[in-house]
């Protein structure tokens, strides 16, 4: 390997076991962002992990990086606050598909109009596993749940193709089946400036699989393997074909200059650091 | 370096592992049998390919694949 | 636009502002909402002359949350706000609370609930400003009532967040927001600012919630080698979320002693007009400007009426009520509400004086014939 830096100056191996279920993939993700960081030599001092609420929103229990755990939705809103209050930060929103997208849908979608220098990582796994297994956001229409146990009645947010329209400057999808695409993606998001999303699409068999998908751990994983497609596959596909399908790869990557060098543009007064201390 | 200069070690912690079963599944050499609670269990060691899949996809950093360079 | 210096003709809300940049806040996050707007108008004109960042979230939430996270990125921050804003607060404002991050909320009142009279002034988010979080917390709150107070007291709320690294809530109202007054504001350099202690251990000792003897942990900032795990989970010294049995009741009673053990520190009085009096008016903010024109026409007719203002109202001052209630035949308490400060007067009131109040919920400063009504009332 070349670099030098492990996951484990990231990782708070103390801390383990891990909280989550078996055949859930937020360890896997974890191991992901973890081997990113390290890859990337941010030291663990520049780093924010800003944790929402629910199942993903633990992680920052198992991180050695500075790290802030807030309210249900709020990552990014307070993780804005963490960037602008520090803009030399890395800031790292870690939030699950309800909470980023139903309670900080709002949030969401200014921190990508704005183009907030945050990255973004929303652990998708279709359901609200902590409550125990609710219908969210990203549920695919017509899947049980335990507040739909005919089926939901709402169709799902396409998380990239949101975060694409309101303005975000790098959009990618995986899964954590495919851990080096994934693993990949997250460094190319901590890299670049501006608002960047990584949606991890994550298996759920406690809640989610054991009402939709038949089998155990590895059926659900084989279900979030099934249902994406690369991009390479995906742009040969007709319409209906597409509609079968989440596409995994780099969806968006562009060169909107972030928040906070717009800002500076338009004040000139305001310092290069942000931390001036004058009168 | 060639891959074949290389050994392999394949620790699984049985305290961190929750028997999801995916090292074991996803393996394309199938180095890896299940014993009658789940656990995996390395079998065919020498199957290995040092792609550390099962390591990087392993949800509780229960599977350690330590490569050593041979002298 | 320079600061303005010395003598001025100034609107509260400016001068709130200027008292803010004067105590070193570097980021103010708000949401537009009336009557407190101008607050964040000047805070976007002038933090970036001072190396500091504006940024007009997409509700009070949002703002509630960036000012509580650039605290822990080290800066002093505030939001404004008003009603409606001031509810949608609440949540995060307990984040603050339980992660002790120093900064200060300016709550402009006005009549609520819902959209109410918008704009105008009311004074009952008392209540709200010491319990609209869920959960057990301390909070402190003080209500300047003149345009030079909030200046004042904005640069005191500062420093009593620094302090004790909590939260503070500036309760003012439309009336001394909106109101122009002569002010004097002073030399910035001759102001004393408290600032968070930081840590002085080394980075690999530092406990990001190790309390020092004043029951304070000193606060490293997001960046600083000392790493910082701030958790709205129950958490032990570490930072890291804790469920063993005791560390919520740990927690919880450091974060009530921190302040309840210094109350010397924060409680604040102004006592108005003669010493002896046959009722003692208890008010706070705007409501109290019209108690001292009352205390004179009192007088004309022949009642020897003072005040006791509250100038700290969380925490409430019990020991000033106190011994005002026991030295008078009667009290009225005279604030924008149904009744809220009166509650914890009775509270207090071991002498069983009778408490009486001029309740003005009208949409508009209290008039002075309510606040005589009651008095009258209470000396029949």
């Amino acid at each position: 390997m070349a670099v030098n830096l492990s996951y484990r100056e990231y990782f708070k191996e103390d801390a383990l076991p891990l909280m989550w279920c078996a055949g859930c993939g937020n360890g896997i993700l974890l191991r992901a962002i973890t081997d990113s960081l390290a890859d990337l030599e941010i030291p663990p001092h520049q780093v924010v992990v800003s944790t929402g609420i629910g199942c993903w929103g633990k992680a920052d229990d198992y991180m050695t990086t500075h790290a802030f755990h807030g309210s249900h939705g709020r990552a990014l809103a307070f993780g804005t606050g963490i960037k602008l209050g520090n803009p030399d930060l890395h800031v790292i929103a870690l939030m699950g598909d309800g909470d980023a997208l139903a309670i900080g849908g709002n949030h969401f979608i200014h921190a990508a109009r704005r183009n907030i220098d945050i990255t973004a990582i929303i652990s998708n796994n279709f359901t609200y596993g902590m409550t125990g297994g609710q219908y969210s956001p990203t549920t695919p229409l017509s899947s049980k749940t335990t507040t739909s146990p005919i089926g939901v009645a709402e169709p799902a947010f396409d998380v990239c193709g949101l975060a694409e329209e309101c303005g975000a400057n790098y959009v990618a999808r995986s899964t954590v089946y495919h851990v080096t695409q994934l693993k990949r993606l997250i460094t190319a998001a901590i890299k670049k400036k501006g608002f960047n999303v990584v949606e991890a699409i994550n298996t759920c068999p406690t809640h989610f699989g054991r009402r939709n998908v038949p089998g155990d751990t590895v059926e659900m994983m084989n279900y979030i393997k099934e249902m994406t497609v690369a991009k390479s596959r995906y742009e040969k596909m007709d319409d209906e074909e597409k509609a079968k399908y989440l596409v995994t790869g780099e969806l968006v990557n562009k060169e909107r200059p972030d928040f906070l060098s717009v800002y500076r543009e338009i004040n000139p007064a305001a310092s290069e650091s942000g931390r001036g201390e004058g009168k | 370096m060639n891959k074949t200069d290389q050994s392999v070690k394949i620790n699984i912690d049985e305290s961190l592992c929750k028997r999801c079963g995916f090292c074991i599944e996803y393996c394309n050499t199938k180095v890896y049998e299940a014993d009658q609670d789940g656990l995996p269990l390395v079998k065919n060691l020498d199957n290995c390919t040092k792609c550390r899949l099962c390591e990087l996809r392993c949800p509780d950093f229960a599977v350690k694949v330590e490569v050593e360079n041979n002298e | 636009m320079s600061r303005p210096e010395g003598v001025q003709l100034m609107e509260g809300n400016h001068a709130c502002a200027w008292g803010a940049i004067d105590a070193g806040a570097r980021f103010y996050a708000g949401y537009p909402i009336t009557p407190s707007s101008e607050i964040a108008e000047v805070c976007a004109r002038e933090l970036p002359a001072y190396g500091g960042t504006y940024i007009q979230m997409e509700d009070e939430i949002g703002s509630m949350a960036a000012i509580v996270g650039a605290s822990l990125s080290g800066k002093k921050t505030f939001t404004a706000t008003s009603g409606p804003g001031f509810s949608l607060m609440q949540e995060n404002l307990g984040v603050g609370i339980y992660q002790e991050v120093p900064c200060v909320v300016v709550n402009i009142q006005r009549v609520g609930p819902a959209t109410g009279l918008a704009t105008q002034p009311a004074q009952a988010d008392v209540m709200q400003a010491r319990w609209g979080t869920h959960g057990d917390h301390p909070i402190i709150a003080i209500s300047p009532a003149s345009v030079q107070e909030m200046y004042y007291f904005t640069i005191r709320a500062f420093n009593l967040a620094e302090r004790f690294r909590t939260p503070v809530i500036l309760l003012g109202d439309q009336v001394v927001g909106q109101t122009y007054e002569n002010i004097t504001l002073p030399d910035p350099d001759s102001l004393e600012l408290i600032e968070r202690k930081k840590p002085v251990v080394a980075p690999e000792d530092f406990l990001p919630y190790q309390a020092d003897e004043n029951l304070v942990p000193p606060m490293a900032a997001y960046g600083d080698k000392h790493i910082v795990h701030a958790s709205s989970t129950c958490h032990c010294e570490t930072g890291y979320s804790n469920f063993k049995y005791g560390t919520n009741r740990q927690l919880l009673t450091r974060l009530k002693n921190k302040i309840y053990n210094y109350t010397d520190e924060i409680v604040e009085v102004e006592h108005f007009g003669p010493e002896d009096a046959d009722v003692t008016l208890i008010s706070f903010g705007c409501s109290s400007r019209v108690c001292k024109y009352v205390i004179g026409e009192a007088e004309k007719e022949g009642i020897k009426v003072n005040l006791l203002r509250l100038i700290t109202i969380w925490p409430f001052p019990d020991q000033e009520v106190q011994k005002a209630l026991a030295k008078v035949g009667a009290a009225v308490v005279a604030e924008m509400n149904q009744g809220q400060v009166i509650h914890e007067v009775n509270r207090v009131n071991t002498t069983n004086t009778p408490v009486h109040l001029a309740s003005g919920i009208d949409g508009e400063l209290i008039r002075p014939e309510i606040v005589m009504n009651s008095i009258k009332e209470a000396v029949k």
